[in-house]
């Protein structure tokens, strides 16, 4: 998550002290990816040192500095809201690749693996949807409806993910009945007693 | 009294057909819901979903195993005792809302109440509560044609838990309604659960499965998991014994 772009967007609507920032990030993202306070300044000396925010003022009474933001900065901003989000540095994904190596290093026990973590992801929809249930259905503010966006996200991502196991799991057991012959070993019983129960009816 | 399930399946098993045309639907399935409780079965088509949601409303028979209702044993019913126990203890939801065209949702949600042989006033009365509960009170003398979907839906739920009955059987009641829509349905169902009624629901959403306390995976007519109920009513209740 580019922290630095939320600063900026943040910034766009008005200057900001960074406690500030730190607070009105979390409060619109519904507190899931906290941000430390000295997160919060490095950014704010990065962005001051590209030349993308400036200090408004000097400090006040209690030190404080707000910043604001330059004129290129803006254009940042304009860039990151007209441009599509780059997929390329998506982090990796531990299952997926967990996944891959299951079907291909002998006995491992995919369908077990599969099953286990279908119902983990269906753990946290079912916290993710108490979470829903605890708030109403009409939100509030606009700082509301941003958390339920964000929160119908994480569902979204949830259920996707259960989605890809039940397909994974499908063609496991496609590719056991079509091809039993060569899956004789007993690294892959699991998936014999799948075809052989299915044929059986 | 102890704390018996609103609905217990003990053991149940179905097979269609003999020898070796015999196909096991469902295979020594275990599972109970309770007062309060929502229920959810996930599976892939073919899992015996559908079977389970069968014999739990009394409309089939188990080859092997108990269905009881409220403490009544269904398969020692008459078939006179059987239509008393769907007037009267359980309601099914379905995906294509199932409501009668001719009738307004009032009239809809009382009619098992008046086939049950309440005054139509009475009925009527207790039908709009049941209305009101799931907040589409305003809606009680509109036909299901010039109602929404998710009214629609609403309207089946308000039937299937009207007067007395406590427990929903409800089969995909959101595959035939936009995502929006269908949590919308999902809340009402919810609602009325932790109003204290108990609801199953087959669905294959797990974004709708997760408004359950309890998701229970079929496969090939067998319990593989479940997602178990961290701390919930079964528990706390098992563990005083007695409410």
């Amino acid at each position: 998550m580019s922290i630095r772009r939320g600063l900026l967007a943040l910034l766009a609507q008005e200057p900001m002290y960074g406690a500030q920032l730190r607070s009105e990030f979390e409060s619109r993202t519904g507190g899931t990816w906290p941000l430390n306070v000295g997160q919060v300044y490095t950014t704010l000396a990065r962005l001051e040192r590209d030349g993308l925010v400036e200090a408004a003022g000097g400090a006040d009474d209690e030190g404080r500095i707000g910043y604001r933001l330059t004129d290129q900065g803006r254009a940042e901003v304009q860039r990151w809201w007209t441009a599509p989000v780059d997929r390329g540095d998506t982090p990796r994904d531990e299952l997926v690749i967990k996944l891959a190596l299951a079907v291909t290093v002998p006995g491992v026990d995919v369908q077990r693996l599969v099953q286990t973590q279908r119902t983990a992801t269906l753990r946290h929809l079912q916290d993710l949807t108490k979470l829903k249930r605890a708030s109403s259905e009409e939100a509030g503010g606009r700082n509301e409806l941003a958390w339920f966006l964000v929160l119908d996200n994480l569902v979204f991502a949830a259920e996707a993910e259960i989605r890809w196991l039940d397909h994974v799991e499908s063609r496991l057991a496609r590719e056991a009945t079509r091809a039993p012959e060569v899956r004789t070993r007993d690294t892959e019983s699991s998936f014999d007693d799948q075809s052989s129960k299915r044929a059986s009816r | 009294m102890t704390t018996s399930p609103i609905l217990l399946l003990d053991n149940v098993s179905r097979v269609h057909g003999h020898d070796e045309t015999a196909v096991r639907a469902l295979d020594g399935v275990t599972l109970r819901v309770h007062a309060g409780e929502l229920v959810a079965v996930m599976g892939p088509s073919g899992s015996g979903k559908s079977t389970l949601l069968n014999l739990a409303g009394g409309l089939d028979q188990p080859t092997v195993g108990q269905v009881f209702v409220e403490g009544a044993d269904v398969g020692a019913m008459s078939m006179r005792d059987l239509a008393a126990l769907r007037r009267r203890s359980l309601g099914f939801v379905f995906q294509d809302f199932n409501l009668i065209p001719s009738l307004t949702a009032a009239e809809n949600v009382a009619l098992p109440l008046e086939l049950d042989g309440l005054r139509v006033r009475k009925a009527r009365r207790i039908a709009l509560d049941a209305l009101e509960a799931v907040g589409i009170a305003d809606l009680a003398d509109r036909y299901p044609e010039h109602m929404s979907g998710g009214q629609q839906q609403r309207v089946a739920i308000a039937r299937a838990l009207v007067g007395n009955r406590r427990l929903v059987l409800a089969d995909e009641p959101t595959g035939a309604l936009d995502s929006q829509t269908g949590e919308a349905v999902l809340r009402v169902l919810r609602s009325r659960c932790d109003a204290g009624a108990g609801g199953l629901l087959v669905t294959h959403e797990a974004r709708h499965a997760a408004w359950a306390d309890r998701v229970v995976f079929l496969r090939d007519g067998v319990v593989v998991d479940s997602t178990g109920t961290p701390p919930g009513p079964e528990s706390l209740l098992d563990s005083v014994g007695t409410i």
